[in-house]
């Protein structure tokens, strides 16, 4: 996939003394600084972004982060201060008039938090409102907005006036209107955030299918970090204006890149967006069945200070665990093979799966988990703790801690101890 | 300390104009009189009894549109007033004030015609530019605070006396709210419809034929309205500098303290009066 927007060293800078709020903001003074001095509010100061061909770009931030307004440099409903916006070839910061009016037409939609609907008009006619400032003939207008409000489950309510209609179907009227003249990109600005909270979700999963068929390069802007795990394949952080972290909803979370993104993560529901694959240790110690003996498993498991180990077959294939009880037992009955001891016919799970669908596995086995590709190769082990301590948004150590207090605290707890 | 003299600065440079641009003159005065006498001439020429009726289908037609004519709902909401009309307009013609009657809605309309092709484009204009507005919005507020007889001494001057001092000193008190509601009405269209219309490409002249007069259509159609009721008050108070119609008749009743002629004069204005407001107030659009 390639670079469908490029947006570089984007500032946008409003007040009276914008020359000397850029000097400042230069000098890496804060947001608050360049107020203070200047009286000039630094809306967006230096982002850069690339988006790529298809993917939904989430930028989520507080409000007066300046996601809105950057939002609207990209079709100029603003115009930067300084900085570019590129659409593959194009500068959208240097087009003249006519050609930023055809790339509005053309080229990207917006969709609104609040509508944007004309309310002296039907549905059918907001629709087709795009098409119509285009110059399309009226015929063919209506024709095409038929279509689409067929595609946003409209159908049946095209010659209702849009005040007769509910906020999530307005909605959907901004979001056909927005789909009409099929543009590349669509930048949707707070587009749910006005719902009710189940219409919203509803919409969101709306949104998800639509693109599967679209398949449009869409910025998505939301104060609402849930809706920027759901919705995003990339998200961008912003703070006072700066971005702060850009990457997957997984990166977010799990490698938040300071407190303040670390603070946002804190509440999220992380066990649907990670994944085992994250959790997992990659690569484990592991026996093969056919050639280790008791003693291997034993000196393995000292090694790296595990309790059960990962078996599998000559070509990396997952069998089962064993248990460091049972090999020291094997070892003292003499035995040179552990294929006796053996725990199989066990849950795997692929490296996509989230892990609050780990738990429900957990509870039927107290070993490990392997993690396993299609092909049944062994790719990787996840441990009780670290799904606990990644549920929680903690570190594995201070999971620890609490485990201890907690075993302080209940002295005839079993202490059992199966973590890696 | 001297007295200071506006008084004396301002005559000076009104007979300056009505000298120096008297062709200038003369043209609005020969186009306001062809205006005014047109309407008239019109009014005048159908039966009056004929015109009553289409008073008073017009005023049906307008009040019970949006319920539809011929339904339960919008016959309750126009047969009424058009009953009035055809009531209030015979007891016009049973005082034999029906060529005044006729005189005054000719000057009204004339006025409010040319207030509103002056003060709608004004209001747009001004609503699109900040110092435009800036500059307007004084001027309209001494427009409209000057006491209303003032406007008739240099409309005299220029005009001399009849219908047309009438007519501009009219135009002149009703164009405010032409201007200032037009331009509310488009400064107040919710600026995420305009912001949405601005996404998909309109040009600013899409933007306002489109968007923002369609959306200030109620705002702008008050201000019409206000306009009509400013011209008709005007227009009575007109009569002083010779406009005819039922001004005159109060003017009469006034001087010669003739207080049955005035009452009879200023019924038959109030019968207008509801007419047209009633008629300007169902030219909104449905809500």
């Amino acid at each position: 996939m390639s670079d469908k927007i490029q947006i570089k060293d984007l500032d946008v800078i409003f007040g009276r003394r914008v020359k000397e709020a850029k000097k400042l903001v230069d000098q890496g003074l804060s947001k608050e600084e360049v107020l203070g001095k200047t009286g000039c509010t630094v809306a967006v100061n230096n982002a850069n972004i690339n988006i790529q061909e298809g993917e939904i770009f989430v930028v989520m931030g507080l409000s007066g982060s300046g996601k809105s307004t950057l939002l609207r440099c990209l079709n100029r409903l603003i115009e930067p201060t300084r900085g570019t916006v590129t659409l593959e070839d194009i500068d959208i910061t240097k087009a003249d008039s006519a050609k930023l009016r055809k790339l509005r037409r053309e080229d990207m939609s917006m969709v609104f938090q609040h509508f944007g609907l004309l309310p002296h008009r039907t549905v059918a006619s907001n629709v087709a409102f795009g098409l119509e400032i285009n110059g399309y003939p009226e015929k063919e207008r209506l024709e095409k907005a038929y279509k689409v409000i067929d595609t946003v489950g409209l159908k049946g309510y095209e010659e209702m006036m849009t005040g007769e209609l509910s906020g999530g179907m307005q909605q959907r009227v901004g979001l056909a209107r927005a789909l009409a003249n099929d543009p590349e990109i669509m930048l949707m600005d707070e587009a749910f955030s006005a719902l009710d909270p189940l219409i919203r979700t509803n919409m969101q999963d709306e949104l998800l299918t639509l693109q599967e068929k679209v398949k449009k390069t869409i910025l998505f802007i939301t104060h609402d970090l849930d809706e920027a795990l759901k919705l995003g394949d990339r998200i961008a952080i912003m703070k006072d204006g700066m971005i702060v972290q850009t990457g997957s909803p997984e990166d977010i979370l799990t490698k938040p890149a300071d407190d303040y993104v670390r603070s946002f993560v804190e509440n999220v529901d992380r066990g649907k967006i990670v994944t085992a694959g994250t959790v997992m240790f990659n690569n484990p110690e592991r026996l093969r069945l056919k050639t280790a003996g008791p003693a291997t498993a034993i000196r393995k498991m000292r090694a790296v200070g595990v309790t059960s180990l990962p078996v599998v077959d000559e070509n990396n294939n997952f069998i089962g665990f064993v248990k460091d009880e049972d090999m020291v037992k094997l070892q003292n009955e003499g035995e040179k093979s552990i294929e006796g001891k053996v725990y199989k016919e066990l849950n795997t799970v692929n490296e996509n799966v989230a892990i609050a669908d780990l738990l429900p596995l957990f509870l039927d086995s107290a070993l490990n988990l392997a993690v396993v590709d299609d092909d049944n190769k062994l790719k990787g082990v996840v441990v009780h703790s670290s799904v606990i301590a990644e549920m929680l948004g903690k570190e594995q150590e201070e999971v620890k801690q609490i485990r201890e207090d907690g075993l302080d605290n209940v002295n005839n707890e079993e202490g059992g101890n199966d973590n890696g | 300390m001297d007295k200071i003299e506006i008084g004396n600065s301002v005559e000076q440079a009104i007979n300056y104009i009505s000298t120096e641009a008297s062709g200038f003159l003369d043209a609005i005065t020969n186009g306001i009189d062809f205006l005014v006498i047109g309407f008239q001439d019109i009014l005048l020429a159908v039966n009056p009894f004929v015109l009553i009726g289409l008073l008073a289908i017009l005023t049906y037609f307008l009040m019970a549109r949006h319920h539809g004519l011929f339904t339960k709902a919008g016959f309750k909401a126009g047969f009424g007033m058009a009953i009035f009309i055809v009531l209030g307009f015979l007891l016009l013609y049973g005082m034999q004030f029906w060529t005044e009657a006729m005189q005054t809605l000719a000057l009204v309309i004339s006025s409010a015609l040319i207030a509103l092709v002056i003060g709608i484009p004004l209001g747009i204009w001004a609503s699109r530019n900040d110092t435009l507005e800036s500059i307007v919005r004084p001027i309209l507020d001494f427009m409209q605070t000057m006491p209303a007889f003032v406007y008739l001494i240099p409309a005299i001057l220029f005009f001399s006396v009849g219908n047309v001092p009438g007519v501009v000193a009219t135009v002149v008190f009703s164009l405010p709210p032409a201007v200032r509601l037009t331009n509310l009405g488009i400064r107040g269209v919710a600026p995420d419809v305009v912001e949405a219309s601005k996404s998909f490409g309109a040009t600013p002249r899409q933007l306002l034929f489109k968007v923002q007069i369609p959306l200030a259509m109620p705002t702008i159609l008050a201000g019409v309205n206000q306009v009509i009721m400013l011209a008709l008050s005007m227009v009575v108070i007109a009569s002083m500098v010779g406009a005819a119609g039922l001004g005159q008749a109060v003017y009469k009743g006034i001087l010669k303290a003739d207080v049955g002629l005035g009452f009879e004069a200023g019924l038959g204005i109030v019968i207008l009066a509801i007419f047209l407001d009633r008629v300007t107030q169902a030219l909104a659009p449905k809500k």
